[in-house]
């Protein structure tokens, strides 16, 4: 900035000539530091250690760091660190059995990764303490920036500083108009553009503002992930999700006795759960039947009937993948499908003791499903003796072939169907008290069936074909298909606020980030030869293009009622002002 | 869908393929005349930085006329409008641009924005194809990805272009990663075309998946620029300093905007797609909240998703805190990029979660 400025044709009139160049110069810097204060409410940095003594010192310096925006900042870039972990190490609320695995091959990280509590990360300690921090903080900003905002909003635009031609955007011309036109004339173009205006008390200049809700947009959106964290920590205390598998024809009501999987939020009463019940009518899955994605599925539907309560009217619906059925607030959602085996099995003196579609849990896309069959009551063996049977079971839908060796199913659809079996007996420690997988059979109690040649005893079955167990034991007998689905029942109470939250905080950004807060400010005073010099300059919150254009554009326009004067002398026209470019 | 209406949309398949082959031809005839471009462009030097850097302030360039000046007509000039840089920045003119103001390298640099466009209108032809012959949206894996994706960088460039901004200094550098990008899509992600799976089979696929390629395709120029921001700082930074870079940095640098163009370029770009991107992510939760019964379970998709959107929101923080400005800035907002390519190709390959639909 050049310090040489004979040239500047709108001199303050209160300025004394006299001033040395350097106190000037300090007058002309605090008085830009005016006009550009307020313009946001962003706290000030804040750099200075602990002020006063003692612990309230100390205090009072720790809630100042925290609120900084350098803290902020650093708590921010933290939480997306620590967000991380948790996307490269299996998460216990996702995927348990997957935790198992990770265990196994990782044997040498694993006390490591249970410490620092890797396996729930998002419930971990530090997480936790990283976004209650950052929240905190977003608090303590938040407060006092909105009462600053109330403050700035029925405050005034501060008055125009000394030297216009310091500001960012800066333009000036002669003209034939009086000051006080001018004046007048900048007045109503800034009201008509809706900038607040402010006259100087002096009366040779105007100041005006505009875009106030750049600061009310990022307000909104800072109050808005408060409420999303809200709505948040909400669901996740009073939610309640549980699985269910049914099988078509079977039926579900929504009590907590009836789920295979049931996982309420610590502040959930299960006395809450909406009463409903609904059965599975039929279900349909197709699949593609050619080209590379061969067995990709294309569509899987639900048919199901419905009613509230005990005696509720039963209503048909169709639940989809991306279409879960509604009913009080309670979502029953569409998860996974699968086959079903029905199985029959006999004692030694033929009579039926067990008769039932047994679900297989799939293994991979073509639906190759393993799971076990437990025969617990009813059967005694050849001498008589109460025992149980176990079975381990792997179903293909579509077999490859006799002399293929594999036991993978080549496609979901049941074109083939297999059923291959090995057979146990002893006690299936059921009643051991412990919960037990339904897909695993617990071996350790049993002794495996062998053949004549004291090799594990195994068949695979064709839909309708029986075999029979070695010494007469019984046999047991493929009867046919049932198919299964999975269901997910949840509900999540503040829902409605998570999405009111988003909804204000894109609102709230986009006023953030588009709109632009800035000052303009407009002086007319009578230069030396007694023609009116008018100045205009204006000052943004940020970096933004707009401002350069939309001073021309005013600045055009008041010219219009402020036309150009002609040019005094030729000489001076060509004594421009210097600036500097940008 | 009858065998008539297969071979049909076979054919439109093999269309799309040919279409987006043929755009990667037209895109390297693009990548040469840029070459040519900034080669013939080398012989006319300027040393404009350094002579802004090195001369006093009061030497400046010359003020801009503010006054009018014809007095005999009736029409007297528009008051001019004077801009200064920031106070504190440097204050350095925006170099030349790839021709350096020689005309030859103009000619290469305009048929390279041509080919560009013609490029871009294949391409996107091919995307067009692509989704008429497995008639949904042609987002389904992540050949379509890549394809959808160089499409929309090389529309929002052109965008800007056609709006009068001075972004052909981007062109060699976009249309070498449009070339890479459709190399690996068509060489390593290639997917035949094909239906849907039914979790993908939603009306939010429309808006959550094309909202989301289009931020990683803007963020890509707001990436682009940063780079390029951080090198020609660093020149400039030695300039002032009173070093001589390189001959090679002095021809390529010299040419670039000023180091706070590029940095303005790159924030307004990321501070205009952060937003979207939020919105993306808040699509992306409501559909989950549909298709899986919660909308947000910390999925890698999802935990990435938030990883990219908590840094960008970094580094717009940084550039309203005092002492993060510049180049602390810039590397916010480079890995703020990183994360959304490793939640694109990284996530979808490496990691498998409910949104494994790479179809690699
Ligand atoms: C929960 C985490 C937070 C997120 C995701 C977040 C995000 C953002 C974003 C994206 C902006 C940019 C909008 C703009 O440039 O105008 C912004 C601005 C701002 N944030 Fe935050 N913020 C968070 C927490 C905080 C905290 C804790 C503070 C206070 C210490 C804070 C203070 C501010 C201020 C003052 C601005 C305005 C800067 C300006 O005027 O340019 N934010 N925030």
């Amino acid at each position: 900035m050049s310090t040489t400025d004979k040239t500047t044709p709108a001199a303050e009139p209160a300025e004394p000539a006299a001033a040395e160049p350097a106190e000037r110069a300090a007058a002309d810097d605090a008085s830009e530091a005016a006009a550009g204060a307020q313009l946001s409410t962003a706290p000030a940095e804040d750099t200075a250690g602990p002020v006063g003594i003692g612990l309230l010192g100390w205090l009072r310096w720790f809630w100042r760091q925290l609120t900084s925006m350098r803290v902020a900042l650093l708590l921010l870039f933290l939480l997306s660190l620590g967000a991380i972990p948790g996307s490269l190490v299996p998460q216990t609320h996702i995927d348990p059995l997957k935790v198992e695995q990770w265990k196994k091959t990782h044997e040498f990280w694993v006390p490591l990764a249970e410490k620092l509590q890797l396996f729930e990360v998002y419930g971990s300690v530090w997480f936790s303490a990283i976004y209650i921090l950052l929240f905190v903080s977003l608090i303590g900003c938040i407060v006092p920036r909105t009462w600053q905002f109330v403050g700035q909003l029925t405050g005034r635009p501060p008055g125009a500083p000394k030297r216009l031609d310091r500001m960012p955007v800066h333009a000036t011309w002669r003209t034939t108009a009086t000051p006080e036109e001018v004046l007048a004339h900048a007045r109503t173009l800034l009201g008509r553009r809706r900038f607040r205006t402010e006259a100087a008390a002096g009366g040779s200049s105007v100041a005006a503002e505009k875009g106030y809700l750049r600061e009310a947009g990022n307000l909104v959106f800072h109050l808005a992930l408060i409420a999303i964290l809200v709505a948040f920590a909400w669901g996740k205390l009073y939610k309640y999700e549980g699985g269910k598998l049914v099988l078509r024809g079977k039926g579900f009501s929504n009590t907590l006795t009836q789920y295979d999987d049931f996982k309420p939020g610590s502040l959930f009463d299960a006395d809450g759960l909406p009463p409903f019940s609904f059965t599975l009518d039929r279900f349909d899955a197709s699949f593609e039947k050619t080209g590379p994605q061969r067995g990709t599925a294309r569509t899987f539907k639900a048919y199901v009937t419905w009613s509230r309560g005990a005696d509720g009217t039963p209503t048909k619906a169709e639940i989809e993948v991306n279409k879960p059925l509604e009913i009080d607030g309670s979502k029953v959602f569409l998860l996974g499908h699968g086959y079903a085996p029905v199985v029959s099995v006999t004692d030694p003196t033929g009579k039926v003791v067990f008769k039932d579609a047994v679900p297989m849990l799939p293994q991979d896309a073509n639906l190759t499903s393993s799971g076990a069959i437990k025969v617990a009551d009813g059967y005694a063996n050849k001498d008589g003796v109460k025992e149980q049977l176990g079975f381990t079971a792997l179903f293909v839908p579509t077999f490859a072939g006799e002399g293929s060796g594999t036991m993978f199913s080549q496609f979901p659809e049941l074109a083939n169907p297999r059923l291959a079996l090995n057979a146990w007996h002893g006690s299936l420690g059921v009643d051991s008290g412990l919960p037990q997988n339904v897909y695993r059979l617990e071996t350790s109690k049993m002794q495996q069936f062998k053949d004549d040649s004291g090799q594990p005893f195994k068949q695979r079955l064709a839909l309708g074909e029986e075999m029979v167990l070695p010494g007469g034991a019984g046999t047991v007998k493929f009867e046919g298909i049932e198919r299964w689905a999975t269901f997910q029942i949840s509900e999540q109470p503040g829902n409605g606020l998570a999405l009111g939250g988003a909804v204000g905080a894109v609102v709230g950004l986009a006023g953030s980030l588009f709109i632009q807060r800035r000052r303009i400010w407009v002086r007319a005073v009578s230069g030396p030869d007694g023609v009116t010099v008018v100045e205009m300059a204006g000052l943004g919150r940020s970096e933004s293009a707009k401002l350069p254009e939309e001073l021309a554009d005013l600045a055009a326009t008041l010219n219009q009622q402020a036309p150009t004067a002609p040019d005094p002398e030729p000489e001076e026209a060509e004594e421009s002002r210097e600036g500097e470019r940008g | 869908m009858t065998p008539l209406a297969v071979a049909a949309n076979e054919s439109l398949a093999e269309i799309s393929n040919y279409l987006i082959y043929s755009s990667m031809a037209v895109y390297t005839l693009a990548f040469l005349a840029h070459i040519a471009e900034w080669v013939f462009g080398s012989r006319s030097k300027v040393g404009r930085t350094a002579a802004a850097l090195t001369s006093t302030p009061a030497a400046a360039a010359p003020a801009v006329q503010v006054r009018g000046k014809g007095t005999a007509t009736a029409v007297l000039d528009k008051p001019k409008v004077v801009s200064r840089g920031a106070a504190g920045g440097r204050h350095v003119p925006d170099g030349p641009g790839a021709a350096g103001g020689s005309e030859k390298g103009d000619l290469y640099g305009r048929i390279a924005v041509s080919l560009t466009v013609l490029g871009f209108l294949i391409e996107f032809a091919g995307v067009v194809a692509r989704a008429l012959s497995v008639e949904r949206a042609p987002w389904g894996n992540m050949y379509e990805f890549s394809i959808t994706f160089s499409t929309m960088a090389v529309g929002v460039y052109l965008a800007l272009l056609a709006l009068g901004k001075n972004v052909r200094w981007l062109g060699l550098v976009l249309v070498t990663t449009v070339l890479l990008d459709l190399g690996i899509a068509t060489k390593w992600l290639y997917t035949d075309s094909d239906q849907l799976v039914p979790a993908l089979d939603s009306y939010w696929l429309w808006i959550h998946v094309s909202t989301a390629i289009f931020c990683g395709a803007t963020f890509y120029i707001g990436a682009a620029g940063t780079a390029l921001y951080l090198f020609r700082d660093s020149y400039e930074t030695k300039l002032a300093g009173g070093g001589k870079p390189g001959a090679f940095a002095s021809s390529v640098l010299e040419r670039l905007p000023a180091a706070a163009t590029l940095d303005k370029f790159s924030y307004r770009i990321n501070a205009a797609v952060f937003p979207l991107w939020t919105f993306t992510i808040i699509a992306g939760a409501i559909w989950a909240g549909d298709a899986w019964g919660r909308y947000w379970d910390w999925d890698p998709k999802e935990v990435w998703s938030f990883v990219t959107w908590v840094a960008y929101a970094c580094y717009l923080h940084a550039r309203a805190t005092a002492g993060w400005k510049g180049r602390k800035a810039a590397y916010l907002a480079l890995f703020a990029f990183a994360c959304w390519i490793w939640n694109y190709y990284g996530v979808n390959i490496l990691l498998n979660g409910k949104h494994s639909y790479g179809g690699v």
